[in-house]
């Protein structure tokens, strides 16, 4: 059901982009930290993009890491599980530097030509 | 035919965030606080809604935007209350949506009466993800979490339990009932969220009720009702 929301967010965000062009690739980021399954999203793309400018598209996703900087000991590291305190020094005191991401980043467009036409 | 890339770099929640920040705005501009209240469904939120209510809430005038995929079973219950209570469905799009978006909010806000109110609670779908992704123009953000669903879903569900400013753990009245290890449920939020409020209550009994009615005078006097 998220992925069905979030198919639906892209799509409008996709489609304003187009501005009526038939769109053949999506790419997306996706931080880990979204709980985005990709596979369940591309399902979703299917159904949500038919009758629009989107259908038959592609969604072209690269999953991000999510890095974790601790704000006492400098410490970077990847997170494995949603444990969000430092590893170095057990300081809560983190910031999340990746893998929140949930971005639009391009759209793969065909232009018709005119001599097509 | 060739083919062009259009660089897009758009959260694609953007369009959902503006309509949340043009919420708040009309929020602001009628002095309402406003707390999206979210869990899992049956984790308790329209019990909890009662008993805070029952008691009422001083001086600050309530009131909620009652979010369900369809029906209004939990509008009606509180109603009875003699709070205004608006009801929103979601089961106008694809097969009933299972969150409430800013936009869905932003139907709402004519019929929610925000010159007679001081603080709105909006009760979102039953849900522990989608919720979590959907801004909607509230202050603050809290959870039910009962104890009837295991210590593990702070794990599980980390976007949702990073997400609120409060979580509210409720039916602990059936403590004694259940094997249920209420320190590593306290120990994963930690993890996932440091520094988290939580309190421990049960809307059946009352117990730990008067400490969330605390809260949301204290969400609402932040905006300056007046005493």
């Amino acid at each position: 059901m998220h992925e069905l929301s979030l198919s639906s967010a892209i799509l409008e965000t996709a489609v304003r982009h187009a501005e009526g062009r038939p769109v053949k690739t999506v790419e997306l980021t996706v931080g880990v930290l979204r709980q985005v399954v990709p596979a369940s999203l591309e399902f979703y793309w299917d159904i949500v993009t038919r009758d629009t400018v989107c259908e038959g598209s592609r969604l072209d996703i690269s999953v991000v890491e999510a890095v974790v900087r601790c704000n006492d000991c400098a410490t970077e590291w990847t997170l494995d599980d949603p444990i969000f305190a430092c590893p170095s020094c057990k300081s809560t005191d983190v910031e999340v530097l990746k893998g929140t991401e949930f971005m639009v980043e391009s759209l793969d467009i065909s232009e018709v030509e005119e001599a097509a036409i | 035919m060739h083919q062009t890339k259009v660089r897009v770099a758009e959260d694609a929640l953007d369009a959902n965030t503006t309509i949340a920040h043009a919420n708040r705005a009309d929020f602001d501009r009628e002095s309402v606080s406003v707390v999206n209240l979210m869990s899992a469904p049956g984790a308790g939120k329209t019990s909890l809604l009662e008993a805070v209510f029952r008691s009422g809430l001083g001086d600050v005038r309530p009131g909620v935007l009652e979010g369900d995929v369809q029906g209004s079973l939990d509008a009606d219950r509180l109603s009875h209350l003699h709070v205004p209570v608006t009801q929103l469905n979601t089961d106008g799009g694809f097969g009933g949506e299972c969150h409430l978006d800013a936009n869905m909010v932003r139907t709402a806000l004519p019929s929610l009466g925000l010159a007679d109110i001081d603080l709105l609670i909006i009760e979102n779908v039953g849900n522990l993800v989608c919720p979590a992704e959907f801004r909607v123009g509230e202050d603050l953000k809290a959870m039910v979490c009962s104890v009837t669903e295991g210590e593990d879903k702070p794990l599980k569900y980390p976007l949702m339990f990073r997400t609120c400013d409060l979580v509210v753990i409720n039916k602990v009245d059936l403590l004694p009932h259940l094997d249920y290890d209420l320190d590593a449920l306290l120990r994963n939020i930690e993890s996932v969220n440091p520094g988290v409020e939580t309190m421990l209550i049960s809307a059946r009994t009352g117990d730990g009720v008067e400490a969330f009615r605390d809260w949301l005078v204290h969400v609402a006097e932040r905006e300056g009702v007046p005493a």
